[in-house]
Parts: structure tokens; sequence; C-alpha cells
């Protein structure tokens, strides 16, 4: 219920601007982009899915940060785990 | 039931537990074990839990619903509750896909399906080759040449004969992959509105020629538990086909007949254990199975179990888990964990096992649970669902 | 899976476990509340709280929109379902949720026609092919699917259907956790903020939160390490003597909210002056209904809904359980009395809730699971 599933819109519909198709892992859908009427989303673009209609985009940049963080996170992590093992060497 | 009603159940049930408590605390101080203070309460309530899962089955609802069909919690109790109970004989206990039968010295497998798949047809199939496929692979499962099928048929009024012939012929040609011959067979009508155009039910007949017996309550700790192939395929397939989703996806049944990939698996290794077909309710329900029978735990991987990814984006639109959705044409193994490599090569050699792999063990901690070592690397228990988002898929 | 898998990496999760365990202080233990039911149910799926130390407890909140709904609603929903040539449709978490009488899949087996659909668009197809029959959609939800139900309405009037209403059982967030606040059985060091019902209000109606309450809130992703990093975030704030709104899902949550999804809502539907909350009581303001404009679709005024009051069974703690001063299992009827197959209350039974959950995911003593002590290593 809370379900939001990322997808990518691959087309939007030649007559109903409100209606797109998107693609979830090769799995495709009509969904209607209705709600992101103030700046709707083009073929490409990545959009949260719920009930059948787009909730919001997935600003890219915002998601690639937030990998960055987590990455950064796992790097400092493994130099810990490594610093570790070579005091535990000597 | 009305409001008055309603209290009652509620009070009913709690009375029925109180007593049930009462009961197997007199029955542990008689038996002189002491039930120690435990610390951790949340342990003594995973223990209350243990004891209530556990006691006899009962089906409290005064009518059925589609939950009784889904093959989860609701199905297994209506069956042991109202069929076992009724029934009740040595050779139906065993509740497998096929009873084991002895006629004059020789050994048979004998089972039935009924199939009331809604849509008849849909990518990969239809409900003839479903038919054939599932009861043959019944038989198969447990160990048995499947030979001869009965086929009946309950047709609504106003039925297409041109699509009960497509449905016939679907059948005729599963059987001539399978080997199977259909001897005999049943027609009724029923008034328009009922049966949905075409119900089928079958009965099957196998030759048990191995010297092996098979059944999910051999599960030993150290065996290996192996699925055949990618999961899931059947039952989203037929979720999409039936429209009411408008989902597209290049997804089809995996509906096939599995004697030949046993053949291969039972010749490489003949101490298999066990085998069930991965149909309603899917792979976590045999899992559930097993862990019930055998009274051991069971421990699987996720990022060892094959799911295509159509039918991952499918499931994650849909908000199900692939691991309870239906199969056709999969098999579950439980096998010796020394063996396991050896079954797995077995099975990747014949086309309908290209992909599978071993997903787990079994072990003899938590006995009766299953667990899943998630991908994000947490743990979590894997349990029967009551009823199942999917009505009607076989 | 593009912007799932990549937040499921195992690897990074043991970096942020190994993180959050270094913000502890000794001696210290941390409470932080997950208000989302989405958020609970990732949660145990995943096997999240494996990457926790013992200090930090997660609370389980209200936001599971199918629990709160009480007995009397359900009842008020077959009620309506009963009526001559009704076809109801509805979400599948609500099917098996009990009233006084049985589910929507017992009401079924009487003789309803209550269809589980996947969008409430789905609705207004079957109203069309059905011209003799009145669609009525279950509503259910907080600001995350309300949005969707005011669409279908616009689109509803757009088309001049005639034979499509709504009973209305949205509800709004922020009254849910200003009850949880106010509440004196809680002691909460901090909140792990809705996800998707931020995309819709944004994050500044949280601020009181923080500001008033002095409690740091991170609204936070459903993928296991959007809230494991949410967690970090807040121990971060804790361990800094902060309290703000920060956003971790800021990929999908825009600061200020969709405009267009709360014009849309403002559009059909308005505030009730007071709803009941199973578990919470009457809370005012707290939820929605069909605005007069649209009254034409509004089953409520359609149809004649009993509106009785059911109160819970005495044995039901799904309240103490909402408000997550009782964890699931420490519910007398958990598990025993109570089960997924036979629910007494929502918890159990909603796919969100805390206790199907539990139930379902989680009925395991991590301490004694060694696979369940990643963190231990």
């Amino acid at each position: 219920m809370c379900l939001g599933i990322p997808g990518e819109v691959i087309e939007l519909h030649p007559e109903q601007p409100d209606l797109a198709k998107v693609d979830v892992n090769g799995v495709r859908r009509m969904i209607n982009i209705g709600l992101l009427v103030d700046d709707p989303p083009v073929p490409g673009e990545w959009v949260l899915i719920h009930v059948g209609f787009a909730l919001s985009k997935i600003d890219e940049r915002e998601a690639a940060a937030a990998m960055e963080f987590l990455e950064g996170i796992g790097q400092a992590y493994e130099d810990e785990i490594a610093a570790l093992r070579a005091s535990l060497i000597e | 039931m009305t409001a008055g009603d309603q209290r009652s159940w509620v009070d009913q049930a709690l009375h029925e537990h109180d007593e049930h408590e009462r009961l197997d605390e007199l029955e542990r101080d008689a038996g002189g074990r002491r039930q120690l203070p435990l610390a951790d309460p949340e342990q003594q309530v995973l223990d209350r839990i243990d004891r209530a899962r556990r006691r006899r089955p009962r089906v409290r609802e005064e009518r059925i619903t589609m939950s009784h069909g889904a093959g989860g919690k609701a199905t297994q109790t209506l069956i042991e509750a109202i069929f076992l109970d009724a029934f009740r004989n040595p050779l139906l206990e065993p509740l497998e896909d096929a009873a084991e039968l002895t006629v004059n010295a020789t050994r048979l497998a004998l089972t039935t399906d009924s199939y009331v798949v809604k849509p008849l047809f849909f990518p990969g199939g239809d409900i003839g080759d479903l038919a054939v496929n599932g009861t043959v692979n019944d038989l198969s499962v447990a160990g048995a040449t499947p030979l001869y099928l009965s086929a009946g048929f309950i047709l609504e009024e106003g039925f297409p004969v041109a699509d009960l012939s497509r449905v016939v012929e679907s059948m005729a040609a599963a059987a001539a992959a399978a080997g199977v011959r259909i001897v005999t067979g049943d027609t009724k009508v029923v008034e328009k509105g009922k049966a949905d155009g075409c119900y089928v039910n079958t009965a099957g007949v196998g030759l048990i020629e191995r010297d092996v017996t098979l059944g999910v309550a051999r599960a030993r700790p150290g065996d290996a538990i192996i699925v055949s192939g990618p999961i899931g395929d059947h039952g989203i397939t037929i979720m999409l086909a039936r429209g009411e989703l408008d989902i597209e996806a290049d997804i089809s049944s995996d509906t096939a007949p599995l004697n030949g990939l046993v053949a291969e698996l039972l010749n490489a290794v003949p101490s298999v254990r066990a085998m069930r077909d991965a149909t309603r309710g899917g792979v976590a329900t045999i899992l559930n199975e097993i862990a019930k029978a055998a009274n051991v735990g069971v421990l699987v991987s996720e990022d060892n179990i094959p799911v295509r990814a159509e039918v991952r984006g499918a499931s994650e639109l849909l908000g199900i888990d692939p691991m309870y959705v239906a199969c056709e044409g999969r098999l579950v193994a439980v096998v010796p964990g020394e063996e396991a490599d050896h079954a797995v090569a077995a099975m990747r050699g014949h086309p309908l096992g290209e992909q599978a792999a071993v997903i787990g063990h079994v072990r003899a901690e938590q006995p009766g649970i299953v667990q899943l070592k998630t991908a994000f690397g947490g743990t979590r228990i894997v349990d029967l669902l009551v009823g199942d988002p999917l009505p009607r898929i076989c | 899976m593009r912007f799932v898998d990549e937040f499921r990496d195992a690897d990074k999760a043991h970096a942020l476990a190994a993180k959050i365990a270094a913000l502890c202080e000794p001696g210290r233990k941390y409470k932080l509340m997950e208000v989302c039911g989405g958020h609970t149910h990732t949660i145990y799926k995943h096997g999240l709280e494996d990457y926790l130390p013992e200090s930090v407890q997660l609370v389980h909140g209200p936001g599971c929109p199918v629990c709160v709904i009480p007995m009397g609603r359900v009842d008020d929903a077959i009620h309506l379902a009963s009526q001559p040539d009704v076809i109801m449709t509805s979400f599948g978490d609500m099917m098996r949720v009990p009233g006084s009488g049985g589910s929507f899949f017992d009401a079924n087996a009487e003789g309803t026609n209550i269809r589980m659909v996947y969008s409430p668009l789905d609705s207004l197809k079957i109203a069309r092919q059905n011209p003799d029959k009145q669609v009525v959609f279950m509503a259910i939800g907080f600001e995350t699917t309300a949005p969707s139900t005011a669409m279908t309405m616009l689109r509803a009037a757009r088309e001049g259907l005639t034979n499509f209403s709504v009973f209305c059982n949205h509800v709004t967030i922020v009254p849910a956790i200003k009850a949880i606040l106010d509440s004196p059985d809680l002691r909460l060091d901090g909140f792990i903020g809705p996800g998707h019902v931020s995309t819709v209000i944004g994050c500044r109606p949280y601020e009181f939160i923080a500001s008033q309450y002095g409690k740091p809130v991170v609204t936070a992703g459903f993928e296991p390490l959007d809230i494991l990093q949410s967690i970090y975030m807040l121990m971060v704030q804790l361990s800094q003597g902060r309290s703000e709104v920060e956003n971790q899902y800021s990929r999908v949550v825009p600061w200020d909210g969709n405009q267009a999804a709360l014009r849309a809502i403002n559009e059909t539907m308005e505030l009730r002056p007071y709803f009941e909350w199973r578990g919470l009581g009457f809370i005012s303001h707290s939820a929605l209904k069909v605005r007069e404009k649209y009254a034409a679709m509004d089953a409520e005024l359609l149809f004649q809904v009993p509106g009785v009051r059911v109160a819970d069974p005495k044995a039901c703690q799904c309240g103490e359980v909402l408000k997550g001063v009782l964890k699931p299992w420490e519910c007398k009827v958990f598990g025993t009395a109570c089960t997924p197959e036979t629910p007494i209350g929502t918890c159990m039974v909603s796919p969100e809730g805390a206790c199907a959950a539990y139930y379902n995911f989680g009925r395991m003593n991590r301490n004694r699971v060694p696979e369940a002590q990643v963190t231990r290593a």
C-alpha cells in the first residue's frame, strides 16, 4: 500500500497527455502522470509509481548523491577493515 | 454473524487457547519437566506460538472463501481438518502430491487434480497443457513413471466447441510429449454462468519401478534443497493474462512435463529424499511442508533463488513475493548434502533444468521454521500465507 | 532493478551498521519510531534489525492506513457492498480485515461483489463495463493515495460517469504523529519519517516535531539501505544534540511536496471535523471526506451507511501496538488466538501491520539465531 516502485518512462501516450508507458525491469504498464502536470516527465526519465499513478520524478542527481554517500561510507569502512587486518598481521 | 456473535467468536478463540495452555502445562508438570523461569519474555512468547501452531487444525469459517483455494494456510487447514479427518487412513496421511499404493506386490502412484484456471488460454499454454503436465508431474515427483491419465470435463453451456477442440488438442500433444495416454474420461455440461467455460479434472496412475521411497518427512539436517529453474513464471503470466492489470511483459507460463528431468535426477542420485512440484503456493509452501513434515529447520538464501527479471519486475510492481507464486514446470528436490553438486549437474544437463540451483539447506535448529537470508544480509522467516493474491491460477 | 538493487547492497549495510554502532553512547538506549507501515514491512522483510546494535530499538508506529480503520467502518463498507447492484472495488490489503461479521472475503462468500483492484482507475473501467451497476471504490490510505483517488474522481467527472462513487476513508499522518508525541506512555528519541506520504505533503509539516517537541526527523526511502541511512542520520543528530527535519529520500521527496497532488485533493476532498481511529480514538481534523461539489460521488450520501460504532474486542491490543507502546509479541493474544489465519485485529491482517510483519517475517529471537548476528562479526 505504501508501495512505490521506480519505473522508466518509455513513451508518452500520443492522444492522452496524462498517460505514459513505463518500464519496470522489462514489464510495461500505462500509468497516469496527471499528478506531475507541473513538470511532466519525458521518455528516459524515471518516476515513482503508486497504484497506477506517477507520484514523483526520481531525481537522478539526488540518487547519485545518495549512492556516493553510501559508497563513501563503504570505502571508509573497507579502509578501516584493511587497516585492521594489516595491524593484525603485525 | 452479528456484533454479538463476533464478540463470542473472539471469546471462544481465547477460551480455547487458554484451555490448551493449561493442559499443556499440566502435561509438562506431569512429565516432571519443570518449566525453568526464562529471563527472555520474547522467547516465552515464541514458544507459546510454536505450541499453538502445532495444535490440531480447525476450520473456523462457516463458508468456503477464496483463501481456501490459495494453497496456503487456509487450504492446509481445510485439508487436515475436513478431508483428512473424515477419510483418514495411512495411505492418505503423508499428503504428498501422489499417494503410494501397493497392489499385488506392484508399487503404484495415484494422483488427482482439478484445473479451474482463468483465462483458459495464456502465453505458454492453456488449461489442457496444465491438466496433462500437472498430473504427469505429481506422479513423477513421487518417483513413478507416469502411464495413464483420466480426463473429466465440466463444460459451461455456451462454451465454443472450437475452444474445447483447442484444449483437447493441447492435451493430446502434451500427453504425447510426456509419453502418457489418456484412457478414460467423462463429460458434464452445466448451465450458463457456472464452470467459467471449462473445468478439467484428471487422475493419473504411474508405476514406481525404482527402488526409491520419497517423501518430505525424510528430509534430514545437512540435506540440500534444489530448485530446477526460475520461479514464479506461471502465476505471474496468469495474473497478467487476466488483463485486469494492464501490464505487458514478455513472460509465459513454464508449464512442462518433468518426468524426463526427474529420471535424469534419480539416475544420477538415487538417494534423493523428496521431490515436490512447485504449484499453488509456490516454493515457499513446499519449504514449509518440508520443515513441518520432517520437523526440521530450513534455511534458504535469497541470492540463490533464480527469478527472471520480468517476473521480479511484475512482482515488485504488484507487491507480491515470487516465492509464493505458482510454477507449473518446476520442482523442488531435497537431496543428501554431499550429493548436491551431482544433483545440480544432472539437472542442468536437461533442458528443463538448465538453471537448477541449490537454494538452501535443512538443519536441526528452529524445527518447523523456514528462514531466509535476504540479499541485504538480514534474516527473516518465510511462513505460509493464509490467502493468496492470485486466485485460480491452476 | 535500478534505484532498487543498489539500495539493497549488503556491503554498504555493514558499513552503515558500524557507523551507527560507533555513535551509540555507552549506557544510553535509543528508541526510534518508524511511522510508516511500509517501513515496518521493509524492516522485517529484509531482516534490517540484524544490523542494529542492542541499544537502538525500533518502535513501530501507526502509519498503516488499513490498521487504523475501525471495525465499524468495515461493517459500513460491507453494508454498502450488500446493496443491490453494487460492485465494490478495493485494494487487496483490505480483503481480509475483519469487521464484526467477517471480512470482505467472507462477505463475498455470502454474496457481495467486492473486487480487488490495483489502481482506483480500474474502478472506472469496471463502471464503464457495467453501466447498470453502481461501482463504489473503498478509498483508503494516507496522503500518499488520496491524490490518486482525487484524480480518479476528477476523471470520472470529466467523463460524465454517473455510476461511480467513493467511500472515503483517507486519513492524514500529522494528527497521528501528534497523538503519539502527546501520549504519556512513550519516550521516543527520534522519528523515521514517512516516505511516500512526504512526496505529497513535503517535509515542512514535520517541522513542528523538531521545533516544538525537540525530536529529530529524517524522511526515509523504502529500501533497506534508505532506512539504515536514515537511522544513521538520526543518530548523528542525536549525538550532536540537534533536532531538525532532514530528507534522506531526496531522490523522490521534494521538500515542498507535490502541488498538483495537493490541488487535486483540495478540489475533491476536505477535512472531516473528527474521525475515529482504531486504537487511537477520535482525532480531530485527521481524515478526509468528499466535498459537497462532488456529492454525486460520495457513497456515504448516495447510500445509507449505518455508521455504528463497534468497539474493538476487549482482548485486542492493536491500539497499543499502533502507538508503539507494545511490541507485537507483547500483545496477550499475539500468535495464539490472533494469527494471520484467524486475525482478531487489523495489525495482524494488514500487510503493513506491525503484528503481521513480525509474525510473518520476524518471529525469531534475534539473540539466539547465529545468522542474525551480522554486526557481531
